[in-house]
């Protein structure tokens, strides 16, 4: 008797608990509400252990570095002077210092190039939940980062802040199955939907079967997400397929191609223009009028005209210069007769326009 | 019933539940929760090992209270919850529902046993991650994978794991 109650206490205990988490689990869904102060109190008791351990973690590995350097130089003092053994370690010293700052450097000047206001971070810890790719960066809410915040690299975008927390915060990955952002093509400009998968590739949605996109081919941040500026780079076209309604595009990110280490966090993001794009420059053979069409033009004779060139002709009748249309540098690079070759780029002929 | 299998499921003595100091049973789970987040984030090849579920798993069995380990499993499974994006609870239902188990598996069996260790290391880890993937699409709607043979192979690798790791922290039992 006393183990059947024992049982059943056991199993009332468990269904209270397992219901408290599914009412707070329901209150989260349905509300779309964080409880963000359960998660800061979390994460300041990790972040700043997370920081420390950092901190001895990267002046140890420097520490051991400088002693295998220093080993190395200790072998070659036996073969070479003291001096050009002293100018050696000197110079690997040099180099390993150069190689550390260079991730920094790259970071400093990519903050001096881009118009918008960003802040440096450095990845302190991963996330817990299982296939995400979520990051703690060791900059939070008393620096001015917000949740929706893109982050960056000097190479492209690298994921964006989903929450943030005084001295620490979130921030999703381009990788993580759950990212999203809009992107444009460089080349023929078409929009669609970054999203990510949980791993290295990332893939490009909602691009209709009849538009063109081309293995090689870069993505830009379009800014329809407000969340990243238009014009950062995402990453290169690796393949590209025929789906059903959409293509399937995938992608290869620039973002994090460098490691995960020193990101940028955008506070005040500025549009930028997109690259031009490298357009093809296809010429075109336009075959010779036939005789009598070339007669009447040279005659003068009267062809079909449309309304624009009704209003046209009206325009230069009074004397006025007319919209939209090129000098007369453009007109006479125009083919009256004979084949011509032209650049498809240029404006077509008008029909009745001497 | 061999002299092996008997050993290995028993009734338990009375008394036979191990209780631990409050500081092995605060530090030991952040410790393994610090683990999680912060040594895969350099040895990647490390973030198979997860710590935070062994640490639930030992926790209960060695408590053999059906109670105490349901709240242990729930707070690390909060923890976690609360250092992830998803929202909170999930690993919170499924560790409760873990540390729950384990207890009660742990007085049918004789948990000092390195053999039921494993066992129980590789069931709870995978009863742990199929769990998780129900919740995540039944009550989150997210699509994800259940890759069964990359499971089981993590599997085989925490319950190889556990072995020493349960032996290390039996230095910090203390006999209630």
């Amino acid at each position: 008797m006393d183990f059947r109650l024992s049982r059943y206490r056991n199993l009332t205990v468990l269904l209270i608990v397992i219901a408290a988490q599914l009412l707070l689990l329901a209150y989260q869904v349905k509300s779309n509400k964080d409880l963000h102060a359960v998660r800061s109190l979390s994460v300041g008791a990790i972040a700043p252990v997370a920081q420390l351990v950092e901190g001895l973690r990267a002046g140890t590995v420097g520490f051991f570095k400088d002693y295998f350097v220093l080993l190395n130089a200790r072998e070659e003092n036996r073969r070479l002077r003291d001096e050009v053994t002293k100018l050696k370690l000197e110079n690997q010293f040099l180099k390993n210092e150069l190689s550390t700052a260079d991730r920094a450097r790259a970071l400093a000047v990519f903050t001096q190039r881009t118009p918008s206001r960003t802040i440096g971070a450095r990845v302190i810890a991963n996330a817990t939940s299982a296939n995400s790719k979520v990051v703690f960066v060791d900059r939070g809410s008393d620096e001015g980062v917000r949740p929706g915040m893109a982050v960056v690299t000097p190479d492209g975008i690298a994921g964006k802040v989903i929450a943030a927390y005084r001295n620490a915060s979130q921030v999703m990955l381009i990788t993580d199955a759950t990212f999203a952002a809009g992107v444009i093509s460089e080349k023929h400009r078409v929009h669609g939907a970054l999203r990510g998968q949980g791993h290295g590739t990332l893939i490009v949605d909602y691009v209709p079967t009849e538009l063109k996109v081309e293995v090689g081919e870069r993505f830009y941040t379009s800014g329809d997400d407000r969340i990243f500026p238009k014009g950062l780079p995402v990453g290169e076209v690796k393949v590209v397929r025929a789906g059903r309604a959409y293509k399937e595009i995938f992608i290869a990110p620039y973002g994090l191609l460098g490691g995960l280490e020193e990101l940028l966090i955008i506070l005040e993001g500025v549009h930028q223009p997109l690259p031009a794009a490298e357009t093809t420059q296809v010429s075109y053979h336009l075959q010779t009028l036939p005789p009598d069409a070339a007669q009447s033009k040279q005659a003068g004779a009267k062809v079909l005209m449309t309304d624009a060139d009704r209003v046209r002709a009206q325009f230069r009748r009074g004397g006025a210069p007319v919209p939209g249309e090129r000098g007369p540098a453009a007109q006479t690079a125009r083919p009256e007769t004979g084949g011509n070759t032209v650049q498809a780029a240029e404006a077509p002929e008008i029909p009745g326009q001497q | 019933m061999n002299e092996f299998s008997e050993r290995l499921i028993q009734v338990p003595r009375k008394g036979s539940a191990f209780s631990f100091g409050p500081v092995a049973l605060i530090v030991v789970p952040l410790v393994a929760i610090l683990y999680q987040v912060y040594v895969s984030k350099f040895f990647e090849f490390l973030a198979f090992l997860d710590l935070p579920l062994l640490v639930t798993v030992y926790f209960s069995i060695m408590q053999r209270s059906p109670v105490a380990g349901l709240f242990t499993g729930g707070l690390i499974g909060l923890v976690q919850d609360s250092l992830s994006h998803q929202p909170l609870g999930i690993l919170g239902i499924v560790k409760t529902l873990v540390g729950y188990f384990a207890a009660s598996a742990s007085l049918r069996f004789d948990i000092s046993n390195p053999a039921v260790r494993f066992i129980l290391g590789f069931f709870f880890f995978v009863f742990h991650h199929f769990l998780y993937w129900i919740l995540v699409q039944a009550l989150l709607g997210q699509d994800a994978a259940f890759a069964v043979g990359r499971v089981l192979l993590m599997a085989l690798l925490n319950a190889v794991v556990a072995i020493p790791f349960f032996t290390l922290l039996d230095k910090l039992r203390v006999r209630g």
